[in-house]
């Protein structure tokens, strides 16, 4: 196992098992635990299935049978990688939840169902997978979303970096007409649920060993009850976007191009935490290019921006919640910042990841 | 942040404006020698604020973009070996080589790694015996002696599987290739602080004196950045030409002498090539006689590999204040941040990738004018 980060203890004993012919034999991943044969399905009924014990799941079919409620769904699916496999707030196990879960609830829809796929590497501590598992369980149960099928495969040592998960979400629409970038219009305000930049200045400096005086955490959180409380509150919540790779700018910049309008934030608005704002300041980042796991921005109509982030701000999941902009006929295409004395700078789309510069 | 927000005080910053505008009477162009004072004018708009008699160039200091091509290409080749882990700053990674980037050595199987310290990758050579660790030691007199530091380290400890691809630059001698060409347009320096808390001031004196021209010692936040082109305008208003010191709480007249004699026993002064700009005699350091177990270039028999610049690329007029980026044949259209000729469209705060992303600004305002 890679991870240098100590896993929390979890209700998985490996001693505790009744099975005759366990898996304890095996303390960590082999090739047979992909091959389909008993080895497989040992995985599947000590690991996966007591922790996300569900009657769909139970079913044990090739795939799973499903009944929707009325209305439209959104459907929607993502791969997590992620190095260290565990971090401060969180774990591959909760993003693989979140994520989805938040995909879901940016086109304004209530998360029911994920699948979940696991690539695992030869030599994974089983600990280290029952781990995750318990914590996507846990993740799953607490946003109320089930995981109702599955796979895994296992990859040679080497060829992967000791787990990657891909979830797929059906979630079902809480409003119409549904959030999308196209509903963004000239005058709306732009909100936002909390800090930038906690997750992944988190991971990174966990990666790099980095070791600041304040203990950064990840903010992973499934976004949809906070979804729901916005659009109960408004039907003018034109646009939600969950700023994960490529932070708040990226996801900005992808509204304005696909809207064909300007965006123009106040810097000074912003709300970053302080030990957030001084690791960037180190490695030379901008915390609004920087991954978020657990907060998301809103295009709101200007006259609901004052109740909507009233609302946000008396959800726990929008604590922080500030108003940080506006949508404007100005530079098309473009996302650009008033800084704090006056000027505009352009925050323009990054080329690939973010790197530390070197001085 | 203490040390930080106290300078990024607007109403300080906004008293500062108010008496550049009403110190400057007449049209100057001021170059800033930094890469991280560009960066920050950029990032704070501080360009926009000045008034417009004002010109601000940004100069040759962005330790990755005046990188020299064959240099590159060395570190290319190195990198490409099997058994090589090849260490650098992250941002060196995607400035392209004559026909590729570390990223691309990376995607084909070379171990390429991005350290944050020169130390961690003498770590990474002691915890991998077997492997050859290279260092690509790159940037002005301000990372010179960590880097410096490293190669001291590998010998004390006998790390012999270490070593560095040495190229670095130096300020002074810039500055004075762009003061002694006949065509230069720049009236006063703002003077590189991370560079001078390291090397002291002594250096340039001898400069202002010999071109005429004021040189302030400057800072990176808004408020040192504004506090130096006070100093410069005051100046050059008056006629003076003077070296002066606006960053008083980093740097002294003479430096950082431990470093200094660090510096001096590592590495020696040699002519260098300055990516879009070409050799400036005695302006970087190549490692000292004493130190030659360390080096790459050596180590690697890398020095016959040679390399030629793009015909296209205007980079150095741009770097030397001659040419907008814009003026440049070749940009925006076989030059873009996506395929760069040269490596100042290739960093954030290169002079050609600035004035790409505002010039999209500037042309989306210009449209939507004509459409009213």
């Amino acid at each position: 196992m890679r991870s240098e980060v100590a896993v929390e203890p979890v209700a998985f004993d490996p001693e505790q098992w009744t099975c005759p012919l366990p898996l304890r034999d095996y303390p960590r991943i082999v090739m047979g635990h992909g091959g389909g044969g008993s080895l497989s399905a040992e995985l599947i009924d000590n690991i996966f299935v007591p922790a996300f014990r569900n009657e769909e799941l139970e079913g044990m079919a090739d795939s799973t049978v499903l009944t929707l409620p009325a209305g439209r769904i959104a459907f929607s699916t993502d791969a997590y990688v992620v190095h260290p496999l565990f971090f401060p707030g969180g774990s591959i196990g909760e993003l693989a939840v979140h994520g989805t879960c938040n995909d879901l609830s940016m086109s304004g829809a209530k998360p029911l169902y994920l699948s979940a796929s696991f690539i695992l590497e030869e030599g994974l501590e089983m600990k280290t997978l029952a781990a995750i598992v318990e914590r996507m369980a846990k993740a799953a149960r607490e946003a109320g979303v089930r995981i109702v099928t599955g796979d895994t495969k296992v990859v040679e040592r080497g060829h992967a970096d000791g787990c990657y998960i891909t979830t797929a979400g059906i979630g079902i629409l809480m409003a119409e007409p549904a959030p999308a970038p196209m509903r963004a219009q000239v005058g709306d305000v732009v909100l936002v649920s909390g800090t930038l930049g906690d997750h992944g200045m988190t991971v990174m400096s966990l990666r790099e060993g980095l070791s600041f005086e304040t203990v950064l955490e990840s903010d992973s959180a499934a976004l949809h009850p906070l979804v729901e409380a916005m659009l109960a509150a408004s039907d003018k919540v034109h646009v939600l976007r969950d700023p994960t790779r490529g932070g708040l700018a990226t996801s900005l910049n992808e509204i304005a191009q696909s809207s064909k309008l300007g965006i123009r934030l106040e810097e000074t608005a912003l709300p970053v935490r302080p030990a957030v704002a001084s690791a960037c300041e180190i490695l030379g980042m901008d915390p609004m290019y920087v991954a978020n796991e657990g907060k998301l921005v809103a295009i709101v109509g200007r006259e609901d921006a004052d109740r909507v982030l009233q609302v946000m701000r008396a959800h726990p999941l929008g604590r922080d919640a500030a108003r940080i902009g506006e949508v404007v006929a100005e530079h098309r295409g473009t996302l650009v910042a008033r800084t704090r004395f006056g000027a505009t700078r352009i925050l323009p789309l990054q080329i690939g990841e973010q790197l530390p510069r070197i001085c | 942040m203490k040390y930080q927000e106290e300078f990024r005080n607007s109403g300080a910053v906004q008293r500062l404006l108010t008496e550049i505008r009403e110190t400057v009477t007449r049209p100057w162009s001021l170059m800033e020698v930094c890469g991280g004072q560009t960066h920050s004018i950029l990032r704070n708009g501080l360009d926009q604020l000045l008034p417009e008699q004002i010109r601000l160039i940004h100069g040759p200091g962005c330790p990755v973009c005046v990188t020299p091509l064959v240099a590159i290409d060395r570190a290319l080749a190195i990198a490409a070996r099997p058994g090589v882990i090849f260490c650098s700053f992250g941002d060196m990674l995607r400035v392209p080589g004559s026909d590729k980037d570390l990223f691309r050595i990376k995607s084909e199987g070379g171990d390429v790694r991005i350290v944050y310290s020169p130390l961690d990758a003498v770590k990474i050579a002691r915890e991998n015996p077997e492997r050859e660790v290279v260092f690509f030691a790159i940037g002005f007199e301000t990372t010179a002696p960590a880097n410096a530091m490293a190669i001291e380290v590998a010998r004390r400890q006998g790390i012999r599987n270490f070593s560095a691809l040495v190229s670095h630059v130096l300020v002074p001698p810039a500055i004075e290739a762009i003061l002694s060409s006949p065509k230069t347009r720049v009236n006063a320096f703002l003077a590189a602080g991370h560079v001078c808390s390291v090397m002291g001031t002594w250096e340039y004196p001898p400069l202002a004196e010999k071109y005429k021209v004021p040189i302030v010692v400057t800072g990176f936040e808004p408020y040192d950045l504004l506090v130096g082109i006070l100093g410069c305008v005051r100046q050059l208003e008056r006629g003076e030409y003077r070296v002066e010191n606006a960053y008083a709480r980093a740097v002294n007249e003479k430096g950082n002498i431990p470093a200094q004699e660090l510096l001096s026993r590592v590495f020696t002064t040699v002519d260098r090539a300055w990516r879009g700009i070409g050799v400036i005699p005695n302006s970087g350091w190549k490692l000292s006689e004493a130190y030659q177990d360390f080096d790459a270039e050596r180590r690697f028999d890398v020095g016959g590999i040679v390399a030629s610049e793009s015909p296209l690329c205007h980079s150095g007029e741009v770097l030397q204040g001659l040419l907008k980026p814009n003026q440049c044949p070749a940009f925006g259209k076989q030059c873009t941040p996506r395929t760069p000729l040269g490596a100042t469209m290739v960093s954030n705060e290169g002079a050609c990738s600035a004035y790409y992303n505002y010039g999209r600004l500037i042309a989306a305002e210009e449209l939507l004018c004509a459409a009213k």
